[in-house]
C-alpha cells in the first residue's frame, strides 16, 4: 500500500547476524515526515539512530544486514527497490550530512571536485557548468570567496567551513529529504549556532524534509517539529517536540532530561543521571529493554521484566509512548515527582 | 548542598581564600621550524600571557573554543609541557621550570584526568596495573599492599573490586573514565586538572561522572581545574569560571555572576550560542542569539590589540591598537575581571544583539 506522507517508515527492522548472535539495531521503527518539517531522532550510542539513517539511504551493507519493513519516499518504496534505483535517488532526492566532515570528505580531492562529482552523477552537464554550480552552492552556505576556496583541499578548511562544504555537497542536487547525523557534534558552540541557523534557513528556502540525529537535546529542541526517542533499537517515545519536552511520559526521556545541566534554569546542586549502562545490543534485557535502569519498574507489577511494551497513545493523547506504567500513573509521576525535581 | 555552595561563594567574595595555585603571565609558544636547518620561522602562541589563581577546595572552570589554549593551559599547570615564560606557583613553590627529576615528587600533589578514556588507558595492562601504577612509581607504602589500595580506589569511584584483573576493552566509556579517575586519585592529590573529562561520554553517563567528581571533591577535599567546552556542564560544576579566547583569558568571575551578567562580548556570544532544550522558547533564543561571523584567527599571527576585535560588533579603533587589561569593570565586584574596552552592560544587551544579528544571507 503506497503512502500519502512524503516519507513514511513502517516497521523498519535492520539486524546484523554476528558470531555472538543477531544484533537487532533497529527493531520495528515507524514514523512519518512531511516536506518542510524536521524530525529529531534522539538516543545514546548504540540505540540504533545512525543505523536508521543508513537504512533509509540504503547505505547499509546488503551482504550482512537484514532489512525488512517499508520505507516510502514520495510514493516510492525503498527497502525492496534495486540498488540502482536507490543509487539514483541517493544524493539526488535524498542526501546525508555526516558527523565528521574531515573523515567523510576525500583528502586527495579538492572540495570543489567533490561537489562537482556529486552534481554530475545526477546531472548531464559539463564540468564548467557543474563548477559554477559548486561555487554558487559554497557561497550560499556562507563560505567566503567561494570562487577561490573551491580549489582548496578539505584540510585547508576549518572545522566549521568543512561542515558548511559538506552541507553544500548534500544540497547540490536540491534534495527533498536531508538526513543530518550529528551534524554539529564535532563543532564549537558558536560554530554550531551558525550551522544550525544555516540549516534552518536552507530548509525554509528549499522546503525539504529534515531528519536530525543527535544525542544533544538542545539541538533537537532548536530545530525539530517532531521528536523520536530511541532506546535499544526501539522507539520509546514519539510525538511533537513541545509535548515531548513538556509532558514526556517515558522514564528514559525523564532520565535524559535529568542528566543534562541546563543554562536556562537555576543551577541544580545535583544532576539526576540514569543509573547503570546502556544495554548491549547482542544481549538486550528481556521485556522492556530499559527496565534494569528504570526506577519505576517495580510499579509495573513485574510486567516490564517479562513483556515488551507496545507503543501506545500517551495519557496526554498527543504522542506515543512505549511503557507498561498505567497512563494516568505516568502522567502523575511526571507532574508530581520528576518535573519538580528537574526545576527545583 | 545549596548552602555549601553559597557559603563557599560568600567566602571568595569577602576574604580571598588561600591560593593553592597561582599563575602569572604564563606563556607557551610552540616553535614553527622550516628547512633542514630547522630554523625557527614563527611560533604558535597557544597560551599568551594568562594570570589566575585557584583557591583551595574550589573548582575553576576553564572554557573556550577549540584552539583557544585551554588544553595547553591544563598541560602547563601539570607541567606536562614547560612554559615559555611566566610563573606557576603551586603550594608556595614556583614549578614553571623544574627539571624532570624534581617534578616527580610534585606529581603526588597534582594529577590530570584526560578526555579520551579509550586512548588514555594502556590496552595491554589490567585495571589493577593501571590504577596501581602511580603507587608503584612513587614507591608509596600502602598499609595492606597495593592490591588492596587499588581495590579500595575502585570502590571509591563506583567500580567493583573484582574488576582488578580485567582489561580496559572490557569496559564501556563511562566505566573507563572511572578507571582513569581512580588512577588520578591513587596518590591523594591536592589538585586535579580535568581536561574535558565528560565530553566523550553519553548524556546519561556524563551526569554520573559529573556527580562522581562532585562527591569526590567533598569527600577528599580536592581542588579542580575543570577544562571543558560545554558551558552548561561548566556552570554546573564550577565555583568560578575563566573564559579563554586565542591564548588569553578575556573574562573571569564567580560562576553565577559570569552566567547572569557576562561583560565581555565574546562571553555574551558564547552563552547565547548554547541551544536551549526548550522548543517553546526557541524563537526567543534564536532572536537573542549573537551569531559570530568568521572563524577564530590563527594563533600564529593573532590580531593586534584585543584579539576578539575581528569578530566583535563593538570593536572600535582603540581595540586594534591597545590591548585591554584584565581588570574589574565599572560596578563589578573585584572578583569579576574583564579584558575589554567596551564591556557589555545590562541595558545595552539588546542593542549589541541586534547589531550582531547580521544573518548569514
Amino acid at each position: 500500500m503506497a503512502s500519502d506522507a512524503f516519507l513514511e517508515v513502517r516497521d523498519l527492522r535492520i539486524s546484523f547476524p554476528t558470531d555472538d548472535g543477531l544484533v537487532r539495531s533497529v527493531d520495528g521503527l515507524t514514523f512519518t515526515l512531511e516536506r518542510g518539517k524536521t524530525l529529531g531522532i534522539v538516543g545514546e550510542s548504540g540505540s540504533g539512530k545512525s543505523v536508521t539513517s543508513l537504512g533509509i539511504l540504503g547505505l547499509h551493507n546488503r551482504r550482512n544486514a537484514e532489512v525488512s519493513g517499508e520505507i516510502w519516499l514520495d510514493g516510492q518504496e525503498l527497502v525492496g527497490a534495486s540498488p540502482d534505483t536507490v543509487r539514483g535517488l541517493r544524493g539526488n532526492k535524498m542526501a546525508m550530512i555526516f558527523q565528521d566532515p574531515l573523515s567523510s570528505m576525500h583528502p586527495y580531492y579538492t572540495v570543489g571536485a567533490q561537489i562537482v562529482e556529486a552534481y554530475r552523477v545526477h546531472n548531464r552537464v559539463s564540468k564548467q557548468v557543474a563548477r559554477k554550480h559548486a561555487i554558487d552552492m559554497l557561497g550560499r552556505v556562507g563560505i567566503p570567496q567561494p570562487d577561490r576556496r573551491v580549489d582548496d583541499y578539505p584540510h585547508q578548511f576549518s572545522g566549521g567551513m568543512r561542515q558548511r562544504a559538506m552541507i553544500a555537497m548534500a544540497l547540490v542536487n536540491d534534495p527533498e529529504l536531508l538526513i543530518a547525523d550529528e551534524p554539529t557534534t564535532a563543532l564549537d558552540v558558536t560554530v554550531q549556532a551558525q550551522i544550525l541557523d544555516l540549516m534552518h534557513s536552507l530548509q525554509e528556502e528549499f522546503d525539504s524534509a529534515l531528519i536530525i540525529i543527535t544525542h544533544d537535546l538542545g539541538v533537537v529542541a532548536e530545530l525539530s517539529d517532531d521528536v523520536l526517542v530511541m532506546y535499544g533499537g526501539k522507539c520509546v517515545e514519539y510525538g511533537p517536540a513541545t509535548t515531548i519536552f513538556e509532558q514526556p511520559e517515558h522514564p528514559y526521556t525523564w532520565g535524559l532530561l535529568g542528566s543534562m545541566p541546563r543554562m536556562d534554569r537555576p543551577n541544580l546542586d545535583r544532576l539526576s543521571p540514569i543509573p547503570g549502562l546502556p544495554p548491549s545490543m547482542i544481549n538486550l534485557p528481556s521485556g522492556c529493554a530499559f527496565h534494569p535502569r528504570c526506577a519505576y519498574e517495580p510499579r509495573t507489577g513485574g510486567l516490564a521484566t517479562t513483556l515488551t511494551p507496545e507503543l501506545v497513545p500517551a495519557a496526554g493523547g498527543r504522542h506515543l509512548v512505549r511503557c507498561h506504567l498505567p497512563a494516568q500513573e505516568r502522567r502523575r509521576i511526571w507532574t508530581d515527582e520528576v518535573k519538580p525535581e528537574l526545576e527545583a | 548542598m545549596d548552602e555549601h555552595h553559597g557559603s563557599a561563594q560568600a567566602a571568595t567574595e569577602t576574604r580571598p581564600r588561600e591560593a593553592l595555585l597561582s599563575v602569572r603571565d604564563l606563556q607557551k609558544h610552540f616553535p614553527i621550524v622550516k628547512g633542514i636547518l630547522r630554523r625557527q620561522t614563527g611560533a604558535v602562541r597557544a597560551v599568551d600571557g594568562i594570570s589566575f589563581d585557584v583557591h583551595k577546595g574550589e573548582t575553576l572552570g576553564l572554557v573556550g573554543e577549540s584552539g583557544c589554549g585551554k588544553t595547553t593551559t591544563g598541560r602547563l599547570l601539570t607541567r606536562l609541557v614547560e612554559p615559555t615564560g611566566g610563573s606557576i606557583t603551586f603550594d608556595g613553590r614556583n614549578i614553571a621550570h623544574l627539571r624532570q627529576g624534581r617534578l616527580r615528587p610534585l606529581r603526588r600533589d597534582m594529577q590530570m584526568i584526560f578526555q579520551d578514556p579509550f586512548s588514555s588507558l594502556n590496552p595491554r595492562h589490567t585495571v589493577g596495573t593501571i590504577v596501581g601504577a602511580p603507587l608503584r612509581i612513587q614507591n608509596v607504602k600502602t598499609e595492606h599492599g597495593v592490591k588492596r589500595a587499588v581495590q579500595d580506589l575502585l570502590k571509591l569511584v563506583g567500580l567493583s573490586p573484582e574488576h582488578y584483573n580485567r582489561y580496559p576493552h572490557e569496559f564501556s566509556g563511562g566505566q573507563r573514565q572511572r578507571i582513569g579517575i581512580a588512577r588520578t586519585l591513587a596518590l591523594r592529590p591536592k589538585l586535579i586538572v580535568a581536561d574535558e573529562p565528560v565530553s566523550a561520554l553519553d548524556v546519561s553517563i556524563q551526569a554520573q561522572v559529573v556527580n562522581l567528581l562532585d562527591d569526590l571533591q567533598h569527600e577528599l577535599d580536592l581542588t579542580y581545574v575543570f577544562i571543558a567546552h560545554d558551558l552548561s556542564v561548566v556552570r554546573h560544576i564550577s565555583d568560578r569560571v575563566a573564559v579563554m579566547y586565542l591564548g588569553k583569558i578575556v573574562e573571569v568571575a564567580n560562576r553565577d555572576t559570569l552566567y547572569s551578567d557576562p561583560r565581555h562580548p565574546y562571553t555574551v556570544a558564547l552563552m547565547s550560542a548554547v541551544p536551549v532544550p526548550d522548543p517553546a522558547r526557541r524563537d526567543r533564543a534564536q532572536r537573542e542569539r549573537v551569531l559570530l561571523t568568521g572563524d577564530v584567527p590563527s594563533p600564529i599571527n593573532p590580531p593586534s590589540g584585543c584579539r576578539f576585535r575581528t569578530r566583535c560588533w563593538k570593536a572600535q579603533e582603540i581595540c586594534a591598537t591597545q590591548e585591554p587589561p584584565l581588570v574589574p569593570q565599572d560596578g563589578d565586584p573585584d572578583s569579576h575581571l574583564t579584558a575589554c574596552h567596551f564591556p557589555v552592560g545590562r541595558d545595552d544587551e539588546i542593542k549589541g544583539r541586534r547589531s550582531a544579528d547580521k544573518r548569514l544571507g
